[in-house]
């Protein structure tokens, strides 16, 4: 097939047409990465005056410092509780709006508002409902029995960050698999009817498998959201705390490198995640186009 | 193995569609009986309300000596091949085939003989391990019947199923559905909108047309004797021509026995001819003899079409003959019609009339 391109003369509008974006990408991502990069060889004094070379020296550093350790588990915890609670609060919804007829759009636009609500906002609407003095949910489980605290509980404050976080992405998440439930054929739910399988036999059997795509994609994409783009909500509830409980990698680089001022360890953090995302990309890049074909 | 047996079954849609108006049939145990009609005459809804896909608004359903109205596809003990066949892409064809086994608790070597048994019957062992997408669409098909007949149903429910495949293809596996239903003895409902598929299939036909019955009958029955001017011009190809019987009256220039037309029962104001019985000799017995202007010859191997038109009509008609009678186009020809061949019908009702 011949495909009919457009040429335009001049040699200077391609560049010019590229440049801004170029530029963008320059400035606010090839620079900071190399700026960071160049820092977290680099151990500055305790005034900041100068700075000289160390080497690796950062990088093993921050593997034998326990707070770092603690830290990578912590992320660990965090990334797998919101991609499991975001995904499967969002396929529970697209599940149910998928089997209505008439209401679906409805729900579907209401479902999607979330999305579009700034991080920290969404985070300071979760520290008010779990606020222990003023929230509504510590109130509720104060009456079943429960004292909720996230600022002296680890667990509790757990819990709040991986619900404030997984929340929105629902609306993501649920996009993606109402789009996937409804490229599967009905007649392939009713041959497995008549084959005998119960709706929760065909949903694990059938429904579940031929997600399987779309599964996969949104758990990078929850986990690299996990990781990286909760900044906003760790700060506008916990702060990391109580106890380090809740300080997730990203915001360690913060804490670390503008709270602490320790640049060269911050800079090695942010060395290790680069490093994190390119793997994800990477893994994303290979296995979904593998994992496509059932 | 199961009767089949339909009580003023009706479907109303949301919206008020009514897609079946109220359907009586019988299908006894063992017989292969076909719904043919055009789009949207509600041939699927039909199918679908047996298979429990769609819900019954009123009648009742029996298979077997159940009521099987509520019960779900599962219980009724039907098996249903889909038009896109509706194959589990994720499975393996093995798998495909054992998996109604398998919900319904079947033992693994009960499962594996019957698959293995299955398999061999529609030449499928070879492609046991690989998915749907890596068969051709003959394969997939015979896949979609292996699914159904492993469960050894009662009875078998076809939605179309040869519409997907080439001209060749379909032939051949229409064949090989037919002998497949005469060695099994299982009750089917085969629904189609080809005629001739429905011709070559059926032991009978039910032709129905928005949302009713027209006709049920053999297929012979159907052909040589159509209850009403929609079935005439919907069963055969070419289509029956049909000629208002005062036309033919005014053309009778004293050629044509005019004893003919005056035996048709009374009521009727439209005949009904096939192509095959108009007649370029005259026979023996009595006939109608009809002038026309020859517009265009269609050979066609073994037979030959003649697009005819009679003078003062605006009706174009097809005669069908064997071989390659030696006419040209412009010719004026006469057409001779027995008796016998007339179909009576009323214009009013379009029902046959006698
Ligand atoms: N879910 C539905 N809601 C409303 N109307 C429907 C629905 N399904 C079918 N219909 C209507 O019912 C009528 C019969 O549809 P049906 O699918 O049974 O036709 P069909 O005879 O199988 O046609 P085809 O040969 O094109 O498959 C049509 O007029 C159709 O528009
Ligand atoms: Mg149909």
């Amino acid at each position: 097939m011949q495909t009919k391109r457009m040429t335009f003369p001049g040699r200077w509008l391609p560049y010019a047409l590229l440049g801004p974006q170029v530029i963008v990408t320059l400035i606010f991502f090839i620079w900071p990465a190399g700026q960071a990069l160049y820092q977290s060889l680099l151990r500055e004094d305790a005034f900041g005056l100068s700075s000289n070379f160390v080497g690796l020296a950062n990088f093993t550093r921050l593997f034998s410092d326990g707070s770092y350790l603690n830290s990578l588990s912590v992320t660990a915890v965090f990334a797998i509780g919101t991609t499991l609670l975001s995904m499967s609060a969002a396929l529970l919804l697209a599940v149910t709006v998928n089997r209505m007829l008439r209401s679906r759009n409805a729900y579907t636009t209401l479902l999607v508002w979330p999305y579009a609500i700034a991080p920290a906002i969404a985070g300071v609407l979760w520290w008010f409902i779990f606020n222990p003095a003023i929230g509504i949910v510590p109130y509720a489980l104060e009456m079943v029995g429960y004292r909720w605290n996230h600022r002296t509980s680890g667990g509790d404050a757990m819990l709040l960050v991986v619900i404030a976080a997984a929340w929105k992405q629902i609306a993501y998440n649920f996009l993606f698999f109402l789009a996937g439930l409804q490229s599967i054929p009905q007649s392939l739910i009713e041959a497995a009817a008549i084959d005998g399988a119960s709706p929760t036999k065909r949903f694990w059997t059938i429904v579940f498998p031929l997600l399987t795509p779309t599964t996969f994609f949104l758990m990078v994409v929850n986990i690299v959201y996990a990781m990286f783009d909760t900044f906003g909500v760790i700060h506008a509830t916990t702060q990391g705390g109580p106890a380090q409980a809740t300080n997730t990698l990203v915001y360690k680089v913060y804490a670390d490198g503008f709270v602490g001022l320790n640049l060269g360890a911050s800079a090695a953090q942010s060395v290790i995640l680069m490093v994190i995302v390119v793997v994800l990309t990477f893994v994303q890049f290979r296995f979904i186009e593998r994992r496509v074909n059932y | 193995m199961a009767r089949i047996k339909l009580d003023g079954l009706k479907k109303t849609y949301p919206g008020n569609v009514q897609a079946v108006k109220g359907i009586d049939l019988d299908v006894a145990d063992g017989e292969f009986v076909v719904l043919v009609g055009p789009s949207g005459c509600g041939k699927s809804t039909l199918l679908r309300m047996v298979a429990g896909l769609e819900t019954i608004s009123e009648g009742t359903l029996h298979i077997g000596e159940r009521v099987v109205n509520t019960l779900e596809p599962a219980e009724r003990d039907i098996a249903m091949v889909f038009q896109n066949y509706a194959l589990y892409p994720h499975m393996t064809v093995y798998n495909n085939l054992a998996y109604g086994l398998k919900n319904r608790g079947f033992k693994a070597d009960e499962i594996e003989r019957r698959v293995g048994e299955a398999a061999g019957m529609l030449e499928i062992e070879a492609f046991l391990t690989r998915k749907p997408r890596q068969l051709s669409g003959g394969q997939r098909q015979r896949v979609a019947m292996g699914r159904a007949l492993v469960r050894e149903p009662a009875a078998f429910l076809f939605d179309e199923p040869l519409s997907n495949l080439d001209a060749k293809l379909r032939v051949q596996m229409r064949v090989e559905i037919k002998q497949l239903q005469r060695r099994l003895k299982t009750t089917s409902l085969y629904v189609t909108h080809d005629q001739l598929e429905a011709m070559t299939l059926g032991d009978r036909l039910v032709v129905l047309n928005d949302g009713l019955i027209e006709q049920v009958g053999t297929p012979m029955e159907i052909y040589s004797r159509p209850a009403s001017t929609f079935v005439a011009t919907f069963i055969g190809s070419p289509a029956m021509n049909l000629m208002p019987r005062a036309y033919l009256e005014a053309r009778d220039d004293g050629h044509s026995f005019s004893g003919v037309l005056d035996d048709l029962p009374p009521g009727t104001d439209i005949v009904g001819m096939r192509p095959d019985d108009m007649l370029l000799h005259a026979p023996d017995e009595p006939h109608l003899v009809v002038e026309a202007t020859l517009e265009l010859f269609e050979a066609a191997g073994a037979e030959s079409h003649l697009y005819v038109r009679m003078e003062g009509s605006d009706q174009p008609t097809v005669i069908r003959t064997s071989g390659q009678p030696p006419v040209d186009e412009g010719d004026v020809l006469r057409f001779h019609v027995p008796r016998t061949a007339l179909h009576p019908f009323n214009e009013a009702s379009g029902k046959r009339m006698q």
